[in-house]
């Protein structure tokens, strides 16, 4: 069998061992500990292994795209990862701390974004900053929401009612929240879905600024080729529930003589081989 | 940890428990039809019950008597039943603004999240029952408050059966999403028979009779026909009922923790769908 046609699993094997997965995560981590280490991590839902066996370190200070078609278990990942979702077997560090043994030790650190979860609608933008600013003990927080409210072009409707705002100003809400304890660990899933192509670009230069800024960890789950493309110096591709390919797009991108990652997403998706691709 | 961000305590956070009672304040605020909700059904309650005691009391030498038994047991028994229903409702309120995902991930735990929901019983309870008790006393003589010290006994005794009733629903919700939605609304119905809100427990077969004192709710009815009828207040009773709220509660916690670690096995955490 060729190599290239068994990389995925020869991937997944390595990983397993518990060894970074890539050169490029293997010189990422070696400054400390990684942000976030899971290894031979499953998850079963009764008869479905949504997450079959994954295992890899993600560099503090790094943004990695989570990739993969619906079902490929990317948010059972992160979910995992935030400790909302119990694994079957494996483990999953963040930031030094077992999950979810104890997350406690480490919430305060971390944030997230997801489709899954709205704010409460009949709050105004500032009534939920408040909220959850204080559940994450912000201190100045009156400041702290004007400075986010400057930062995401908030401030003309922070006393709006959150269930009369558009789209990407939910968005942009839901962004101000999970920024609003300057995490050193962002998990967005699909931060970008439903938004128009200039407020979703506005949004990946917002991650990217903050992510320079505070050196922070950024996990996304993403369907969108082109953010994960520009995002992120590391892409995991998932594919019912393992890992297919992990590296920097560039690599990737080469590896399988394709132009883009939507490309690759595309062979990956529909089992093509690179022999097949042009 | 970023230098925004106050050091936070291992154990309980009153600050997390004040942010989310604040979150619920701001709910309420928001809306008129549901501070309205508040008063309207146990305005209705009092009114009803209210009349149906005058004209028993004017054909009935007993209910002359035992003035105010109905009304007091009404009054009662919305304190249960609204305690429950209170809690519940702030947590129902999560899982329809899908915003349950957000506080699991914050830092806020478990038992300050409950703790946050038994002080916004006690706010609605309070918003609903003390118009309520006002309408009972101008439209039909009643003082609620003449009770005393023994309404603070029944109060508390009411309220702990209601929290813990309230806590085991919440757990079955989150466990199994909006589709148990149900049992929010219906659950505390089922105690009402056994726990012989209108009439003494010797008026149930003997073999009920005991499943009956196994509920301890029917201890502070009991002792509340006690008071208003014999004028005796029955302090052995209420300890009862004190110690059967207690294991009561404490199972009903344990019942919700293992409910959201199931929860979390099943991933119904971030799904609350039906």
């Amino acid at each position: 069998m060729p190599r290239w046609l068994n990389y995925g699993h020869m991937q997944q094997s390595k990983t397993d061992q518990g060894a970074p997965a890539t050169s490029q995560g293997l010189a990422a981590d070696q400054g400390g500990s990684a942000a976030i280490d899971v290894a031979r991590l499953v998850k079963v839902y009764k008869t479905t292994r949504a997450v079959d066996g994954i295992s890899f370190r993600i560099a503090r200070g790094s943004i990695t795209g989570l990739l993969g078609g619906n079902g490929a278990g990317k948010t059972t990942t992160i979910a995992m990862i935030m400790g909302l979702v119990l694994p079957t077997s494996g483990t999953v560090e963040v930031l030094g701390a077992k999950i979810p043994d104890q997350r406690y030790d480490v919430l305060g650190r971390m944030n997230f974004e997801s489709p899954y979860v709205d704010m409460p609608m009949r709050l105004t933008v500032r009534q939920n900053l408040t909220i959850f600013g204080r559940l994450y003990a912000v201190k100045h927080l009156r400041d702290r929401i004007d400075q986010l409210a400057a930062d995401l072009d908030l401030t003309d409707f922070l006393d709006r009612a959150n269930g009369k705002l558009s789209a990407g100003q939910k968005t942009r809400v839901a962004l101000a929240k999970a920024l609003i304890n300057e995490p050193d660990l962002l998990l967005l899933d699909e931060p970008t879905a439903s938004l128009d192509p200039d407020t979703a670009d506005w949004v990946r230069q917002h991650l990217e600024t903050y992510r320079k800024a505070r050196n922070a960890t950024i996990l996304l789950a993403s369907h969108n080729m082109l953010e994960v493309e520009r995002l992120c110096d590391r892409v995991i591709i998932m594919k019912r529930g393992k890992i297919e390919d992990d590296d920097s797009p560039e690599r990737i991108m080469a590896r399988y003589n394709r132009d883009t990652l939507e490309e690759v997403f595309l062979d990956v998706a529909r089992g093509r081989v690179r022999e097949e691709a042009p | 940890m970023s230098e925004i961000v106050s050091h936070q305590p291992r154990g309980l956070s009153l600050h997390r428990i004040n942010a989310m009672v604040l979150r619920y304040w701001y709910l309420l605020m928001s809306s008129w039809p549901r501070l309205l909700e508040l008063v309207y059904w146990p305005a209705l309650q009092i009114i009803t019950w209210g009349f149906l005691q005058n004209y028993i009391s004017q054909a009935s030498g007993f209910f002359a008597k035992a003035g105010g038994t109905l009304i007091g047991a009404v009054i009662l028994w919305d304190i249960l039943f609204r305690g429950q229903l209170g809690f519940s409702i702030s947590f129902l309120e999560e899982m329809w603004a899908r915003n349950l995902g957000n506080l699991m991930m914050s830092p806020l735990k478990p038992i300050e999240f409950l703790l946050s929901l038994m002080i916004m019983s006690i706010i609605r309870l309070a918003i609903g029952v003390i118009p309520m008790t006002l309408m009972a006393l101008f439209f039909f003589g009643f003082n609620f408050y003449a009770i005393g010290l023994p309404l603070i006994v029944f109060f508390c005794n009411l309220i702990f059966t209601s929290w813990s009733v309230g806590v085991f629903a919440s757990g079955l919700v989150l466990r199994n999403g909006l589709g148990a939605e149900s049992i929010v609304w219906t659950l505390m119905f089922a105690v009402m028979p056994l726990a012989c809100i209108y009439y003494p427990v010797e008026v149930l077969p003997v073999w009920l009779q005991y499943v009956a004192w196994t509920l301890p709710p029917t201890y502070v009815f009991e002792g509340m026909r006690a008071l208003l009828i014999d004028h005796v207040f029955r302090a052995d009773l209420m300890i009862w009922s004190l110690a059967l709220n207690a294991v009561l509660f404490a199972a009903s916690f344990a019942i919700f923790l293992a409910l959201l670690q199931s929860a979390k096995r099943n991933g119904s955490l971030l799904s609350g769908g039906e």
